[in-house]
C-alpha cells in the first residue's frame, strides 16, 4: 500500500511537469484559482478563447486527448497517463470544460463507428480545439428515459431529413459539429429504432436557442431541426442501432466524469478557519464541527476511493461502476456544504455577486449550480437504480414500455 | 499508486475468510450470544492463535511473526464480517498496542508473547462512568505498586489477565496527574459482568483492591499514550466495522433478490433498491477511508490521528447504516431473534460504544482539521 509512482510513472510525472511549468497560461492563476462552478470573472467568450488557446498549445506539443491515436491528434497515452496528466494540469484543466463533450464523449463515438476518411479529417480538429462538439441527447420527453427520443429522421434518396427537437444541450451556442440521436422506426420496441448520426451545426435546418439556466448562465441550449438534410455518409453505426452507439458515448460519459469530482469541502474548511462567531472561534462551536467531520469523512471518502480507481488503472485494470458513487455523494454533499456556508455568512450569505458577497461568492455560485450535477450525467435516482442493478445485481425496475411498440407506449404531456 | 493490498495480503485475506466462515458461523456466536456464563469461544480463539492471527503485527522477538499492521488490517476486517466473539480486539488491538506503543522491553517481554500465544487476555480500562476519560473523572488510584478504584463496562474485563488502566498518580486536575497502569489481574481484580447491547462481546466493570501494578511509559503521560492506543486500535477497528457492514449489506441484497411482495422481488422497488444502494455508498467510503488509515498506520504517517479518526467515524456510521437498514429490508423476520440480522445491528453498536463514541472522534476530528489548516 502506497502512494508512490513507479518509476515509469515518475518520469512521465517530471516531463509533464516540465512542460507545464514551461507553457501553462500563467496569466490566468487567479482567475482560475477562485473560479467556482462555472462562475469567474471573465465573460464567457474570452473564457473560450483562451481555452482553445491553451488546448491548440497542448495539442501541438502532443498533450491533448491523451488516450486517443496519434492519427487523430491524440498521444495513444495509457489512462494512467492521462491521470498524472490531469493531476498535473491543476487548475489548468478547468479551461478544457468547453471540450470534455467533444473529446470524452463524442471522438470515441466517432472512432467506433465513423469512416477512417471521416475521423482523419475532423478528430484532430477536435483534439486541437479549432471544433467544439455537442451531444444531442435528450429531448423535452426524453431525459432519463432516454430511449424514449421523438426527433425522426426519415430517409429520403441517400440522404434523411430530420424534424424534432433537442434540449438541454450544452455549448450547442457555439459548437461546430455534435453527435445526433433520432428515431428511424417507431413500430418497432424503444430501444430498436433509434439511429445516430453526426451532423454539421451550421447546416440550415438547425436553430439553437439558448436556454437561461437558475444560476443565471446559458451554458445549455434548446435545439431545433426543421427539415435538416444529412447524408447517409454521416450515420454512425447501423439503422436501427442507436443504441448501442449511444452506450458507447454513455460509458465514456461515465469515465470522463468520474474522477476527483468537486465537493466544496477545501473552500468550508479555510473560510470556517477565518470565521468567528462574536469574537469566538466558528470552529471552536459544537455544531460546527460536527458538519465539519461529517463532511469530511465523505469528501475524503471520495478522494481515496478515487485513489483506488487509480491504483486499478495502473494495474491495467478497469474500475467498474462503482465510479458512479463519485457524482451520486459529490453532487449532494455540494450542494449542503453551500447552503450551510451560505447559513454562516448570515444576511451577507444571500448577495451574489463576487466583489461584494463573502468569500468572493463561491459559495453562493456552488448553492446555484450544484442542483445540476445532481441531474446532468444521470440523475440521482438514476445512479441509485444503476449502482443497486449493475453493482448489486438486484432486479430491473418493472417495464411497461418493454416490447411495446414505440408509437403505443403510453406518454404523458 | 499502489493504494490497495498486495497479492499476499489478499490470499492472507481469502485464507482468514474460509477459516472463519468454517470456524465461525452463526451458530458459534450464538453459543456466546446466548449463554451468560461464558465469556468467549475459547477453542475458536485457540485456532485463531493456531493460524497466526494474533501475532501477525507483533514482532519476532516477541512471539510474533511480524508481518506488520497491513496484514493484520485484513485479518480485522475478516473477524469483523464472521462476528467472531473472541477478545482479540481487547488483547491485540488495546493491549498488545498499549504494549508496543509504551512498554519497556520487559515489560513487552514478559507479556507479549502470552498475549500472541493466547495464554494471557489483555483489554484496555479507561473510563469510570460517563464522560470521556479524563483528570476529573478518574478516581483509580497507583500507589507503591498497587491499584485502588472501580473501572466501566470494561471490554472482556471478566476474560482478561492483563489490564493496562488509566490510573492517577498524582492529585489534581492537571492531565499530568494520570498514567497508565499495567496490572496484573491475577488477585485484586473482581469483575462484575453488564449485560449489555451485544452479549457476544461481554463486558464488565472492574474493581481493584490493591491489584499489582506497575507504570506503563512515563508518569504523567496517561492521556497522550492513550490517543495513540486509540488512533491505531480505531483503524483496526474501523476494518472490523468495514467487515461487518459489507456483510450486513450483503445479506440484505441476498434476501431484497429471494423475497417476493406483490408479485415481485422486493429488490424491484426504488425504496428498497435505494436504501441498498446507499448502503452500498457508505460501505465502500468507509473502505476507502480504512484504507488510508491502514497506510498511516503502517507508514507511521504524521497524517495517523486524521486518517484514524476519518476511519473510526466513516466505519462507526457505515456499520450502523448498514445493519439497520438490513433488518429494515427483512421486515419482520429481521426483528426475530432467529434471524441473525440483528447479530451485525449489536455489533454494530457495540462498536459505536467502546473505543469513544462518534462524538468524540468528530471532536477529535475536527481538531485534526485545524492544525491541518493551520500547518497549510
Ligand atoms: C447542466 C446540464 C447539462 C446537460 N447537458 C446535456 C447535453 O449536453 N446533452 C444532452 O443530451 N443532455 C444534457 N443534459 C440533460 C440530462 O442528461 C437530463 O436532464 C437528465 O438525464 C435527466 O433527464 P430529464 O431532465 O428529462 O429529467 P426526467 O428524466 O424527467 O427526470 C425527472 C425526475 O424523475 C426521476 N426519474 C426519472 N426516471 C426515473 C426512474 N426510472 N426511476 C426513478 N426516478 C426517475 C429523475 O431522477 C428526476 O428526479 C444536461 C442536463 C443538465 C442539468
Amino acid at each position: 500500500m502506497n502512494f508512490d509512482d513507479t518509476p515509469e510513472e515518475a518520469k512521465f510525472r517530471a516531463e509533464v511537469r516540465a512542460w507545464i511549468d514551461a507553457n501553462a497560461p500563467k496569466h490566468l492563476d487567479e482567475m482560475l484559482s477562485t473560479s467556482t462552478m462555472g462562475r469567474s470573472n471573465i465573460d464567457p467568450e474570452a473564457f473560450r478563447a483562451e481555452s482553445k488557446a491553451w488546448q491548440k498549445k497542448k495539442q501541438e506539443a502532443g498533450w491533448a486527448c491523451m488516450q486517443w491515436p496519434t492519427e487523430f491528434g491524440g498521444r495513444g497515452a495509457t489512462p494512467i497517463e492521462r491521470v498524472i496528466w490531469s493531476q498535473e494540469e491543476g487548475h489548468y484543466g478547468i479551461l478544457s470544460g468547453i471540450f470534455l463533450i467533444g473529446q470524452g464523449m463524442c471522438g470515441p463515438t466517432m472512432m467506433g463507428f465513423a469512416t477512417k476518411e471521416q475521423n482523419e479529417e475532423l478528430l484532430p480538429r477536435l483534439a486541437s480545439g479549432e471544433d467544439i462538439w455537442c451531444q444531442m441527447f435528450s429531448e423535452p420527453s426524453a431525459g432519463s428515459d432516454l430511449a424514449g427520443l421523438r426527433t425522426r429522421a426519415e430517409k429520403d434518396g441517400d440522404e434523411w431529413v430530420i424534424n424534432g427537437q433537442k434540449i438541454w444541450t450544452s455549448g450547442a451556442h457555439y459548437c461546430d459539429w455534435g453527435i445526433l440521436l433520432t428515431r428511424t422506426d417507431p413500430t418497432v420496441a424503444k430501444h430498436k429504432g433509434l439511429t445516430m448520426f453526426f451532423v454539421d451545426m451550421k447546416s440550415p435546418g438547425i436553430e439553437v436557442r439558448p436556454i437561461k439556466q437558475v444560476n443565471g448562465n446559458s451554458d445549455f441550449n434548446e435545439v431545433f431541426f426543421t427539415d435538416l438534410r444529412v447524408s447517409d455518409a454521416q450515420r454512425l453505426g447501423d439503422v436501427g442501432q442507436g443504441w448501442i452507439v449511444a452506450l458507447t458515448t454513455l460509458m465514456n460519459e461515465r469515465l470522463a466524469i468520474g474522477g476527483g469530482m468537486a465537493t466544496g469541502f477545501p473552500e468550508l474548511l479555510s473560510f470556517v478557519q477565518g470565521l468567528d462567531f462574536d469574537g469566538t472561534p466558528a470552529i471552536k462551536d459544537g455544531a460546527v464541527r460536527e458538519r465539519l467531520a461529517d463532511w469530511h469523512v465523505l469528501s475524503a471518502g471520495l478522494k481515496h476511493t478515487s485513489s483506488r480507481m487509480i491504483s486499478a488503472l495502473s494495474k491495467g485494470e478497469t474500475p467498474g461502476p462503482e465510479a458512479s458513487i463519485g457524482k451520486l455523494v459529490a453532487g449532494s454533499l455540494m450542494q449542503e456544504i453551500s447552503l450551510y456556508a451560505a447559513e454562516l455568512q448570515e444576511q451577507t450569505g444571500a448577495i451574489i455577486d463576487t466583489e461584494t458577497a463573502p468569500f468572493g461568492g463561491r459559495f453562493q455560485a456552488m448553492m446555484l449550480r450544484s442542483p445540476a450535477t445532481r441531474i446532468e450525467g444521470g440523475t440521482d435516482e438514476i445512479l441509485r437504480n444503476i449502482i443497486a442493478e449493475r453493482v448489486l445485481g438486484l432486479p430491473a425496475d418493472v417495464r411497461v414500455d418493454k416490447d411495446v411498440a414505440f408509437k403505443d407506449v403510453p406518454k404523458g404531456a | 499508486m499502489e493504494f490497495d493490498f498486495n497479492e499476499d495480503q489478499k490470499m492472507l485475506r481469502d485464507t482468514a475468510r474460509k477459516f472463519l466462515e468454517a470456524e465461525c458461523a452463526p451458530d458459534k456466536v450464538r453459543a456466546i450470544l446466548d449463554d451468560d456464563s461464558k465469556t468467549y469461544d475459547e477453542g475458536l480463539y485457540a485456532k485463531l492463535v493456531e493460524m497466526g492471527f494474533t501475532g501477525a503485527a507483533i514482532p519476532e522477538e516477541f512471539g510474533g511473526l511480524g508481518l506488520g499492521y497491513l496484514e493484520l488490517c485484513v485479518i480485522a476486517e475478516e473477524l469483523g464480517r464472521a462476528l467472531a466473539p473472541v477478545p482479540f480486539a481487547s488483547s491485540i488491538f488495546l493491549a498488545a498496542e498499549a504494549l508496543l506503543i509504551a512498554g519497556s522491553d520487559a515489560q513487552k517481554a514478559a507479556w507479549l508473547p502470552k498475549l500472541v500465544s493466547g495464554e494471557a487476555i489483555g483489554t484496555l480500562a479507561m473510563s469510570e462512568g460517563n464522560g470521556v476519560p479524563s483528570a476529573r473523572n478518574t478516581d483509580t488510584r497507583l500507589e507503591g505498586g498497587k491499584v485502588n478504584g472501580v473501572k466501566a463496562v470494561v471490554p472482556d474485563g471478566a476474560s482478561a489477565n492483563l489490564i493496562v488502566a488509566l490510573v492517577r498518580t498524582s492529585s489534581g486536575d492537571s492531565a499530568k496527574s494520570l498514567s497508565l497502569a499495567l496490572v496484573d489481574a491475577s488477585s485484586g481484580v473482581t469483575a462484575t459482568s453488564q449485560h449489555t447491547v451485544d452479549p457476544s462481546r461481554k463486558m464488565a466493570d472492574l474493581s481493584f483492591d490493591g491489584a499489582s501494578a506497575e507504570l506503563l511509559g512515563g508518569e504523567g503521560e496517561g492521556l497522550s499514550l492513550l490517543e495513540q492506543i486509540l488512533d491505531r486500535a480505531a483503524v483496526l477497528t474501523a476494518f472490523e466495522q468495514l467487515g461487518g457492514a459489507t456483510r450486513a449489506l450483503e445479506m440484505g441484497v441476498d434476501y431484497a433478490k429471494e423475497r417476493f411482495a406483490f408479485g415481485r422481488q422486493i429488490g424491484s422497488y426504488q425504496a428498497i433498491k435505494h436504501m441498498l444502494a446507499d448502503m452500498y455508498v457508505s460501505q465502500e467510503l468507509a473502505r476507502s477511508n480504512a484504507y488510508y488509515g491502514a497506510w498511516a498506520l503502517s507508514t507511521d504517517a504524521a497524517e495517523l490521528p486524521l486518517a484514524a479518526a476519518t476511519a473510526r467515524v466513516s466505519g462507526t456510521q457505515a456499520f450502523q447504516h448498514c445493519s439497520k437498514n438490513n433488518i429494515q429490508t427483512h421486515g419482520g423476520m429481521g426483528f426475530t431473534w432467529e434471524v441473525d440480522a440483528h447479530l451485525y445491528y449489536r455489533r454494530s453498536n457495540h462498536l459505536a460504544l467502546t473505543l469513544g463514541s462518534l462524538r468524540q472522534w468528530k471532536d477529535k476530528l475536527a481538531t485534526q482539521l485545524e492544525k491541518q489548516n493551520q500547518a497549510a
